[in-house]
């Protein structure tokens, strides 16, 4: 029974985990439509900036956290400014471009050395705590409240605001946001900076229960990719669904089967649900067009 | 004054399009040369080249294989970012025959690129309804997953592999036969594409709904297209199985999804010629670059979004266009 209590726990905070590195891939590729493959580049690339300014330049972690969290969102402009603008409605074109700059930063961080127990991030409050008889730390407590307060703003925001309605409008006709004066290029832009800094966020907050590695960058793309696609396009609601799912088949298979299973039983989800249902669980944009 | 820039056929183009550039040495010249040189050269390559270089040359065969599957599958609409998939399934299959059933290489070659193509098409069945970025994402998942699936339970030798398959029966036979594949798959292809097959193929990557319009089931046709382009991949994973006497979880490694895909963008998609001379220029450059190791993957994918963004065609289509048109300044009526 206490097995059974910390699993649930482990994974609830798991799930969380997953909700809060999807979160930013939602937000361009699910809501605004833009691909962005080099997501799990920026969210290593933000980390190890925190890193360097904490450990090269020697300036206080707060500091440092947000330093690297707006150098990843100016990466996000600059990348979009400079290479998405020019490829922007092929799709394919954006996935290769993207993918080819996910690839060349987080093989660049590898070959000069970047991998090793040294490379982490210290956490916020050094201290655990007995919740329903089982030990859980500050940290991980901190990432369900953060995790959740990122999830909530995010729905207020593409559902309340002018600027996240815009988000919604590019994704689901284009032509008809721009004869409403959406300025695609400038709503394109805001996301991809939007989504990269949710992804410098996240890494903030997750990577210091581990340590920093170039090959992680791969894992969080997957891993959003996945949430993203069970979860269905377009929806903040889909993407917690499919990060429960997610998060407590890895946590119970990592207990009762082997760590080993984990990421063959996300993986073996995507496919299971892109073959019964295509648009996701509570996909509802452009289903016909995009999917089938 | 402004001017723009007019784009003229080439009188040779234009003479050699008809029945009398069988009257003429230059036009045929013309139209034969740039099929002619290249495989006469690629022939004669083998006997020029050291041992270590004929490596080389057979793993620009090998990489240009995969790079002409994956430009026959974008030609039906089907973006895969997991080559590795057809590579790996290919050089399983070839491993468990050689390994479990001793066959002889001559005969698990042709079996696996059959069989090989046919497990992985029958893995992507499920999923061919899928469109644009959510097959390429499938595609991307398959082989990171089939590769922790050997992790966790141990098949096939596990993380170590499997070694000490046969190899092939002689040098020459082996780069012969890699290089004769891949001319055959080169040309072949090209004339299947210009067929009406090829056609309905382009016309599912147009529009896939006209294509159903036109009472044709593209679904069966996805189907068999995919089935080509994976025996493609499964016949290079076979290939180098046997090169390398060893088959193991690095055959699914990204190297053999990534390297294709750029080859066809840096050559130029869409005519397969492009997608060879993308392997011939990129497998050399990284044996130049093997000084600098992992620093090779950044190059591929810098050359991936350089030539996205400032030459799409790629260099095969602009330099065809150099070929068979000219240019010139002219004025603009305004």
């Amino acid at each position: 029974m206490p097995m059974l209590l910390g699993t649930v726990v482990y994974a609830f905070v798991n799930s969380i985990i997953l909700a809060l590195m999807a979160i930013g891939f939602n937000l361009t590729f699910g809501i605004s439509g833009v691909a962005n493959f080099a997501y799990g580049a920026l969210y290593i690339f933000s980390a190890y900036a925190t890193w360097m300014g904490l450990n090269l330049v020697g300036i206080p972690y707060p500091v440092a956290a947000t330093v690297s969290i707006l150098l990843t969102m100016l990466a996000g402009t600059l990348m979009y400014r400079f290479i998405l603008m020019r490829v922007r409605g092929q799709a394919l074109s954006e996935v290769i471009a993207t993918f080819g700059i996910g690839l060349a930063i987080l093989e660049i961080f590898r070959y000069l050395g970047f991998v090793g127990f040294e490379y982490n991030l210290p956490v916020f409050v050094d201290d655990s705590i007995v919740l329903a008889g089982v030990f859980i730390d500050v940290q991980r407590l901190l990432i369900v409240i953060i995790g959740s307060a990122v999830i909530l703003g995010l729905w207020w925001f593409t559902h309340h605001t002018r600027l996240g309605l815009a988000f919604r409008g590019i994704a689901q006709d284009e032509r008809t946001a721009l004869t409403l004066g959406i300025d695609s290029d400038r709503i394109a832009l805001l996301s991809v900076s939007l989504g990269a800094g949710l992804a410098a966020l996240a890494a903030t907050v997750i990577i210091p229960l581990g340590s920093i590695a170039p090959g992680e960058g791969y894992d969080v793309l997957i891993k959003a990719l996945a949430v993203c696609i069970i979860g269905g396009l377009g929806s903040t609601g889909g993407t917690i669904v499919a990060s429960f799912v997610i998060g407590f088949a890895e946590r119970f298979t990592d207990t009762y089967i082997s760590s080993q299973w984990t990421m063959i039983v996300s993986l073996a989800a995507i496919l299971v649900v892109l073959t019964l249902k295509p648009s996701g669980l509570f996909g509802k944009q452009k289903e016909l067009e995009e999917r089938i | 004054m402004q001017k723009r820039r007019e784009r003229v056929d080439r009188g040779i183009n234009v003479r050699s399009g008809d029945v009398f550039a069988l009257c003429s040495w230059r036009e045929m010249l013309y139209l034969a040369g740039p099929r002619v040189i290249p495989v006469v050269a690629i022939l004669l390559l083998p006997l020029a080249l050291g041992i270590y270089w004929q490596k080389v040359l057979l793993s620009v065969a090998v990489f240009a294989l995969l790079a002409i599957s994956w430009d026959l599958l974008a030609q039906t609409g089907m973006i895969s970012l997991g080559q590795a998939l057809f590579f790996g399934m290919g050089a399983y299959v070839t491993g468990i025959l050689n390994h479990y059933w001793e066959l002889p290489p001559l005969l698990t070659i042709p079996a696996a690129a059959v069989f090989g193509g046919l497990i992985c098409t029958a893995l992507l069945l499920p999923v061919l309804r899928l469109r644009g970025i959510y097959f390429s994402m499938v595609t991307l998942i398959l082989p990171l997953m089939l590769v922790r699936l050997i992790e966790a339970t141990r098949i096939f030798g596990g993380t170590e592999g499997l070694t000490g398959m046969t190899p092939l029966p002689s040098r020459w036979l082996e780069i012969y036969l890699i290089v004769g594949a891949m001319l055959a798959a080169l040309f072949g292809f090209r004339r299947l594409l210009g067929t009406d097959y090829g056609l309905v193929l382009k016309g599912i990557r147009d529009n896939d709904r006209s294509v159903t319009n036109a009472g044709i089931n593209i679904y069966w046709y996805k189907t068999q297209a995919l089935w080509i382009a994976s025996t493609v991949g499964a016949f290079a994973g076979a290939f180098m199985t046997h090169v390398y006497m060893f088959v193991g979880m690095p055959v699914f490694a990204l190297d053999y999804s990534i390297l294709p895909i750029a080859a066809a963008v840096v050559g130029g998609p869409g005519s397969l010629a492009g997608a060879t001379l993308g392997a011939f220029i990129l497998v050399p450059l990284s044996e130049v670059l093997r000084g600098v190791g992992g620093l090779r993957i950044v190059f591929y994918g810098v050359f991936l979004v350089v030539f996205i963004v400032a030459l799409p065609e790629g260099i095969f289509h602009y330099v065809q266009r150099k070929y068979n048109q000219f240019e010139r300044w002219v004025e603009v009526d305004t």
